[in-house]
């Protein structure tokens, strides 16, 4: 016996999947999710990960793998959302929204067809991250392995993007060529995890573990690894929160990413006024509303 | 400066500019020799930030015709520095200063080279010059606006091109930090790197070698002496004059 903490890995297989399979989803995520944040491509995110749905509904109802109808929802999410934020004369957002809410209820309409509606809508909506296969263990890694390549070999322009979309394209990285793959990186990730954390749920796993990184963390690269982190330890507490609650496993592991991002902002909010008190305490009196020539702006 | 040579860092021929087919200024017509100076004079809207996005690449000239260090617009991101008018996000990023003045480099390092020495000495020499290094390591969240200006003009220097486009460089930033930047540029200009720059400051268009003055239309064009002139600058800004 290893105790509580340990044991439900140890002894059953399916919680040792599980967790490995939650880590690739939270390894993938991490790096994804980290330009998600820094580019603000949140609500482009949760659109892509909701267009899957469709194609998913059809695998399922056709009898194909579920992740090739996902891969097939994708591409046509992502046609859609490029298309719509370069053509379309509405903001950027209300177009993403109307083919986000478009695809989702087309995957609800195609589920209803199934003699199992609710089950297999909860089973996308929620993933089945006890029921991960060491087949899908395999996808999942090949996957992280093409979103961390795609990443580190776009590192360049995609920080670029992150800062100025005017300053990736005059230092010769074409803007289109780039957004449409950190979207590929995005969907990439989303493919890789939906399985088993769902499609709602996966878009917690994208956001929430790089929000609480870019609280923390100075540099990219560190918030990367912090998000990483971040996201690995909440699918062990989300599951062992799961297993000793009797709580639904991937529902869990959101829960606890996003309890971190809340638990780290009321942290850090916290300590900076408490340093910007200090500060202004330090200051004399007259130098209360003059800032030097170098001043902060707070 | 009005001199054509084989080497011109810009020559406009009657270039018309402006966005979706909409005319902002058209006929300017100049040539800009490395290491020369022009300044963009005009107020909000006045077509400043249109031609520096021209020059860019970032805009497509809608009629007449523009070379850039010989070749088209955009051509050649790895020579051209370009600083746009509200670096924008920058603020949110998990970013240190000496990394956004680093970024200058990604033009010319592409995708997968590494850097070299030279790329980190034009770094150092950027971050001295637009004396970044006092909050070098600073994260970009935590500086002032005048700050972040710094870090961002040491970035279109570290580029170590032949021709900067600076869209209001000087805004933000105080005293001490526009002598500091006006020393940089003259650094600049003295090993041959040509200098485009718009601003609603009079004192900063004297030292150039051509001033451009601007008001949706192309009010005056050439030396100083003769642009800047008190019926030019009341036909440019309006009857309050502007300083």
């Amino acid at each position: 016996m290893t105790g509580p903490l340990l044991d439900p890995f140890v002894d059953n297989p399916f919680m040792a999947r599980a967790l490995a399979a939650g880590v690739l989803v939270a390894l993938a995520c991490a790096v994804a999710g980290t330009f998600v944040v820094l580019r603000g491509l949140a609500f482009v995110a949760d659109a892509l990960a909701h267009g899957v749905l469709p194609g998913i509904a059809i695998a399922v109802l056709v009898g194909i793998p579920a992740v090739v109808g996902a891969a097939a929802g994708t591409v046509v999410m992502m046609g859609g959302v490029s298309v719509i934020t370069r053509r379309s004369r509405l903001s950027g957002d209300t177009a993403i929204g109307l083919l986000f809410a478009g695809m989702l209820a087309l995957g609800v309409m195609i589920t209803s067809r199934s003699r199992t509606f609710f089950g297999d809508l909860t089973r996308i909506f929620t993933g089945e991250i006890l029921g991960v296969s060491p087949t899908d263990l395999l996808w999942q890694l090949i996957a992280l392995a093409v979103v961390c390549a795609v990443a580190w070999v776009c590192r360049r322009p995609f920080l670029l993007l992150s800062l100025d979309a005017e300053l990736a394209a005059t230092s010769g990285f074409g803007v289109r060529r780039y957004e449409n793959l950190l979207l590929l990186v995005v969907a990439v990730a989303i493919l890789s995890s939906f399985q088993a954390v769902g499609t709602l749920l996966v878009f917690g796993m994208l956001v929430a573990p790089a929000s609480t990184a870019a609280l923390m963390s100075r540099r990219v690269g560190v918030m990367m690894l912090v998000a990483a982190a971040v996201g690995s330890l909440s699918v062990y507490a989300g599951l062992l929160l799961s297993y000793h609650a009797d709580l639904a496993a991937g529902a869990s592991i959101v829960v606890v990413s996003v309890g971190v991002f809340l638990a780290t902002l009321a942290v850090t909010e916290v300590r900076r006024s408490s340093t910007a008190r200090h500060e202004r305490d330090a200051l004399p009196p007259h130098d209360h509303d003059h800032g030097g020539g170098h001043g902060h702006h707070h | 400066m009005a001199t054509t040579t084989d080497r011109a860092a810009l020559e406009l021929d009657t270039l018309c500019i402006g966005y979706d087919g909409h005319v902002v200024v058209e006929n300017i017509s100049l040539t800009l020799r490395p290491g020369g100076l022009l300044c963009l004079i005009g107020t909000n809207g006045s077509g400043k930030s249109t031609l520096l996005k021209t020059l860019a690449g970032l805009l497509e000239p809608i009629a007449g015709s523009v070379q850039v260090l010989g070749g088209a617009p955009g051509e050649q991101p790895a020579r051209v520095g370009y600083l746009s008018q509200h670096p924008a996000r920058s603020f949110t990023l998990p970013l240190r200063a000496a990394d956004v003045v680093a970024m200058g480099r990604f033009a010319s390092l592409g995708l997968l080279r590494r850097q070299h020495a030279d790329d980190r000495r034009w770094c150092a020499e950027a971050i001295e010059r637009m004396g970044v290094g006092e909050f070098a390591d600073r994260p970009l969240m935590e500086l002032s606006g005048g700050q972040r200006q710094r870090a961002h003009l040491g970035q279109a220097l570290a580029r170590h091109g032949d021709l900067l486009l600076l869209d209001e460089p000087t805004a933000g930033l105080d005293p001490a930090g526009r002598e500091t930047f006006a020393a940089a540029i003259a650094v600049e200009r003295a090993r041959g790197c040509a200098v485009v720059m718009s601003t609603h400051d009079i004192d900063d268009a004297e030292t150039a070698d051509h001033v451009l003055l601007l008001a949706g239309r192309i009010v005056a064009s050439g030396p100083p002496a003769e642009v800047l002139t008190p019926d030019n600058l009341r036909a440019s800004f309006g009857g309050t004059g502007h300083h």
